[in-house]
């Protein structure tokens, strides 16, 4: 009688966003009309790629450094850092953790941003670390600003930071976004609110954490994130994927 | 009294938005800065198996190619066999180095995706036809869209396929079925995918 590992549990759509969000101007034409297949997950879905931490290079986790070319970039620095676990409260190691962000002025290093402040010339803006066999990570960076674009004639993005999540399972596969504690334009952010569960936006919001911050150096912020459980398929004996 | 059960929540989904690529394809936001970047070229010296492209484009509500789009594709090796932890079926040959795994952007004129890679075998318990998992995010996107990509020159295995005949229309099975040609003497399949329309592409709650 063995408990083997089973099919993810089965995702709780009313914590994410709908694919069309009214408010939400561009996800009109992109988001699917008819209903998702419910597919109960086969090896493909349970299975999942990995990396190794000798991939990355040794300053992908500092975006402080890791596009410095005449000096450091502008902005306060941060470290972000946090706990990924999976819904049965497990940390979740060795899963690749990546990043992306506006610098402090709350422009993009990317062809396609025209917004009017100024690239800095010393942050790249990506980033990209591994947790630790607990599930543990963290990263050094400037705060990013906040930005115009175009949804309302005034919409403004709150600051915050770009995350993408791997986890085991291809099925866990999430990309989200990290705010941060105390800022004004969350409330009113368009993105931010096509979460229908205000507790659930709440949790996207990184908390100041002063016991992590470095003394006369860098403020930190935690941002927990909880990627999808497994079952454990009790009293049936078979392989995983089977 | 009731109990509460002591789950957590998954964190909530937020649209990758239209810079993307800056963290995930940072060579198409237009810089370098990783030593190491993952490509659309699965290939790796010495893997087995048919070597194949696969391209397409995604179509939104009103047929305009989607130019800023993340695809990511997984798949088996040639014999089957994933590279995860996961898949422990042992009498399928693993290639450590195949990854299976590989991520680009759409192109930001043509809105073309393309991938190198060899054409995956049956996994597991080998009553699934050969296919590649498709998994996109974007702008406008506020949670990835995940599918399948089935092969065109597969039509025994995929009428046996148990994900495609769970899919109730007929007709609808054949949104995830790539069309095989031949480009310069080597095989290309061709997947287009529609997120809304007459053509709209299965998309599945994994
Ligand atoms: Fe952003």
């Amino acid at each position: 009688m063995a408990i083997t590992e089973g099919q993810l549990f089965q995702r709780n759509r009313s914590l994410h966003p709908p694919a069309h969000s009214p408010a939400y101007k561009t996800s009109a034409l992109r988001s699917p009309q008819i209903p998702l297949w419910s597919l109960q997950n086969t090896i493909s879905e349970i299975s999942g790629p990995t990396f190794k931490p000798a991939e990355l290079g040794a300053l992908d986790h500092d975006l402080y450094s890791n596009y410095a070319k005449s000096g450091d970039p502008i902005g306060e620095r941060t470290i972000v850092h946090g706990h990924v676990r999976d819904e049965n409260g497990r940390g979740v190691a060795n899963t690749l953790v990546e990043i992306w962000q506006a610098n402090a002025g709350g422009r993009y290093r990317h062809v396609n941003d025209r917004y009017m402040a100024p690239i800095d010339p010393n942050f790249g803006g990506c980033g990209r670390t591994m947790t630790d066999e607990n599930g543990y990570y963290f990263f050094r960076t400037v705060k990013p600003g906040a930005y115009p674009f175009r949804n309302h004639i005034n919409s403004w993005r709150p600051a915050h930071i770009h995350f993408s999540l791997f986890g085991t399972s291809f099925a866990q596969r999430l990309i989200t976004q990290m705010y941060f504690e105390g800022d004004p334009l969350i409330p009113m952010d368009t993105i931010a609110n096509t979460i229908p569960d205000k507790a659930a936006i709440e949790r996207l919001v990184a908390k100041l954490d002063l016991n992590a911050s470095i003394p006369l150096d860098s403020l930190a912020y935690r941002f927990d994130i909880v990627l999808r459980g497994r079952r454990s398929t009790l009293f049936e004996n078979k392989l995983q994927g089977n | 009294m009731t109990q509460t059960l002591p789950y957590l929540s998954e964190t909530s989904s937020q649209t990758a938005g239209p810079y993307v690529h800056i963290g995930l394809v940072p060579s198409q936001a237009g810089f370098d800065i990783f030593a190491n970047n993952f490509t659309n070229n699965l290939l790796v010296p010495g893997v087995a198996g048919e070597v194949i492209t696969i391209e397409g484009r995604i179509f939104d509500g009103s047929d305009t190619p989607i130019r800023d789009m993340l695809v990511e594709i997984w798949q088996a090796n040639s014999f089957g066999r994933y590279n995860s932890p996961e898949d422990q079926h042992k009498s399928l040959k693993l290639e450590p180095d195949f990854r299976g795994w590989g991520r680009t952007g759409t192109d930001f004129e043509t809105g073309l995706f393309t991938f190198q890679t060899v054409k995956p075998g049956r996994v597991g318990d080998q009553k699934q036809a050969p296919h590649v998992s498709f998994w996109m995010a974007a702008r406008g996107i506020s949670m990835g869209l995940a599918t399948r990509m089935y092969f065109g020159d597969e039509a025994a295995a995929n009428a046996a396929d148990p994900v495609l005949n769970v899919i109730e229309q007929a007709q609808r099975r054949q949104t995830l079925i790539a069309e095989r040609s031949m480009r310069d003497g080597k095989p290309v399949y061709t997947f287009n995918l529609y997120l809304q329309g007459p053509k709209e592409t299965v998309f599945f709650d994994v």
